[in-house]
């Protein structure tokens, strides 16, 4: 009784994992595309004081900043800016 | 004449084709290999590239290839008698759509994935190129206009299918937000899913909704038409998990479904063909069979659209190169199948000759309104399931296809216009809504530039729909063939079908260009005619670059 009920278990994850990549891998580009335009525009609000872009929340988003340091290379290439568009935020 | 033995001999046939000649082609033609590295492993990222399990694969290649286009097509051709669309269907999934999927997926794995509009500017030329956009616009603005007249069609014969048709979608919506905010696990939302929508079809029957006679001054199917496009623009512009990502999920299930359930009552029921194995009595105006039936049938045969399904996603997630002959081949024989249960659909389902007479009063007519009618009274006598609730399950069932169908092909069409936009540098045309409303605007001129005010002949422009794609499948198996020559694989078996195609199709233009004339339809002359002059292009696009390869291949061999 035990091994069958962990036997279902077993194949009720299996179809689960299946039915996932069935629901996920047609859209999974797409989806990553409209996030990363959500992140860049996050990015964006987060430096935007320092671009002269009045902005109430950036006391906190200073806080942000080295979260985001990692990302910042990406962000200035693919938003065109061969090097990093602010002078005291040096990047590359 | 027993439909089993149809359908024994179109599965049988099929199932032969896959065992044995796709094994050919991948060892002879193609020869694939499990050491060749898959952009899939190669370029492994997570988002784009993913090796993907063969299985799931081929559900969602076999679900994306497979829609309303494979019903509508062979139900309409069986007009000239089942003999020829069962002929077609079966020899075309084995030798043309087989080979078509297959190839394509090959070809665009051995390019690093890309696309075939890519490879036909590579392997091709430019010029090539420029000729297959300007296809791919015209198959999209010709299916989203014929589709939003199905779906008008559908809505108005069966009342009772209003609800579930709609609250399908509001399913969909939900099923989204479950999986993509709150993240529940996938069978449970499923089953609920699911369940919600079969309980909708069940009590779609006690709940018919019509459109009055006018509604704003446009008949019920214009209004059905306009408000399929409305929605289509507004699914379109959403984010693709909101509508988009869900519905094709259930449409994937229903599909499933569907096609077990209508096999299981043809064995349960064996009800009796009794359209004519050779239609002699066709009605006035029907267009000769030859080349007819080969545009008619598209999709279910061979198919252009397959290929861009074949070398955008699907080669991008191909784990090994051997996989290629099961998603592929096989995921083409299960479209092959879909077709098959709708010709049998579309001639076993009357109880007489007369009545089927009835209903294929002229050409263009029965169509997908035939396979609801056939497709019900088999599915209810094999399951004992209510005749109004099964043809609402159908209903259901190809309008979903047809409207996943429009919301994608729009999607694509915007982004051919904001692609323009860019290019050209017209600034508005580059952005999301105006390029949508410029969509929506050509697809509704065509639907009543070709149906008349009521937008009810728009069908009129199916076969010049299966001509463009077939056109699309023409430039697909051209890049496939220029590549086999460049290897020295044997060209036989894609050269053979490239040839016949489009052969079939300038053939079919022609005559349907003499048709429109004769009956003075300038709009359908002038649509005829642009699909008639890329014909030209792509039949001496083919004939230039096969004798350019041949050389090539020739100086190559000399040198060595």
């Amino acid at each position: 009784m035990k091994n069958t009920l962990s036997r279902l278990k077993y194949l009720y994850r299996k179809a689960s994992r299946a039915g996932a990549d069935y629901y996920n891998a047609p859209y999974r580009a797409a989806i990553a595309r409209a996030r990363r335009e959500e992140d860049d525009l996050f990015m964006l609000l987060v430096f935007s004081e320092m671009m002269g872009i009045p902005n109430p929340a950036g006391w906190y988003c200073m806080e942000l900043q080295p979260l985001m340091l990692e990302r910042f290379h990406d962000w200035h290439t693919r938003m065109g800016m061969e090097r990093s568009p602010l002078d005291n935020f040096r990047c590359c | 004449m027993s439909s089993i033995i149809l359908m024994v001999l179109g599965l049988g046939g099929m199932a032969l084709g896959f065992f044995v000649y796709s094994k050919f082609l991948a060892h002879v033609v193609f020869k694939l290999s499990d050491q060749f590295k898959t952009p899939a492993v190669e370029f492994e990222d997570g988002i784009d590239f993913v090796p993907t399990n063969k299985f799931v694969l081929w559900g969602h290649h076999f679900t994306s290839v497979a829609g309303a286009a494979p019903i509508v097509g062979p139900a309409i051709a069986v007009i000239w008698g089942w003999l020829p669309a069962f002929l077609w269907v079966t020899l075309g999934t084995i030798f043309f759509a087989g080979v078509h999927d297959f190839g394509a997926i090959w070809a665009s794995v051995k390019n690093k994935a890309k696309s075939v509009g890519t490879l036909t500017g590579e392997v091709v030329g430019t010029r090539a190129r420029a000729i297959f956009s300007i296809v791919i616009f015209l198959v999209l603005l010709m299916v989203n206009a014929v589709f939003g007249v199905v779906i008008a069609k559908l809505l108005i014969n069966n009342p009772g299918s209003v609800v579930p048709v709609w609250g399908a979608i509001a399913v969909a919506l939900v099923i989204g937000q479950a999986i993509y905010r709150a993240k529940m696990s996938l069978p449970l939302v499923s089953l609920v899913g699911v369940v919600a929508l079969y309980f909708l079809i069940y009590i779609g029957p006690s709940m018919p909704v019509s459109l009055p006679e006018s509604v704003a001054g446009l008949s019920p199917s214009a209004a059905w038409i306009v408000i399929l496009f409305v929605y289509a623009a507004i699914a379109s512009l959403l984010p693709v998990w909101v509508l988009l990502q869900p519905r094709d999920y259930i449409n994937g299930l229903q599909l499933f479904v569907g096609l077990a359930a209508l096999y299981a009552a043809v064995l349960i029921a064996n009800p009796t063909v009794v359209a004519p194995m050779i239609n002699v009595d066709v009605p006035a105006g029907t267009p000769s069979m030859i080349p007819l039936l080969f545009v008619t049938i598209a999709c279910g045969a061979i198919s252009g659209f397959h290929g861009l399904v074949s070398s955008g996603t699907t080669s991008k997630q191909l784990a090994k190169e051997t996989d290629a002959r099961f998603v592929g081949y096989f995921g083409a024989t299960g479209e092959g199948a879909l077709a098959l249960a709708a010709i049998i659909a579309a001639t076993a389902g009357f109880a007489s000759l007369a009545d089927w007479q009835a209903v294929y009063h002229s050409f263009g007519q029965g169509g997908v309104l035939a396979f609801v009618e056939g497709g019900a009274a088999i599915l209810s006598a094999g399951t004992g399931l209510d005749i109004a609730v099964a043809a609402t399950m159908l209903t259901v069932m190809a309008a979903l296809f047809a409207g996943t169908t429009m919301d994608t092909g729009l999607r694509l069409q915007r982004y051919i216009f904001q692609e323009w936009g860019e290019i050209y540098n017209i600034k508005w045309m580059a952005k999301p809504l105006p390029a949508t409303l410029l969509s929506v605007g050509t697809c509704l001129a065509l639907a009543f530039g070709a149906g008349g005010a009521d937008g009810s002949g728009g069908l009129l422009i199916w076969p010049l729909f299966g001509t463009t794609n077939q056109l699309l499948a023409g430039l697909t198996l051209l890049v496939v063939t220029v590549m086999l020559v460049r290897r020295g694989s044997p060209t036989f078996f894609t050269l053979a079908p490239l040839v016949f195609v489009l052969a079939m199709t300038l053939f079919a233009l022609l005559i349907q260009l003499k048709g429109f004339y004769e009956k003075a339809d300038w709009f359908l002359f002038t649509m005829d005619l642009v699909v008639l002059v890329a014909a030209i292009f792509v039949t001496l696009e083919c004939v230039a670059a096969l004798k350019r390869a041949k050389t090539e291949a020739r100086l190559s061999s000399a040198a060595d």
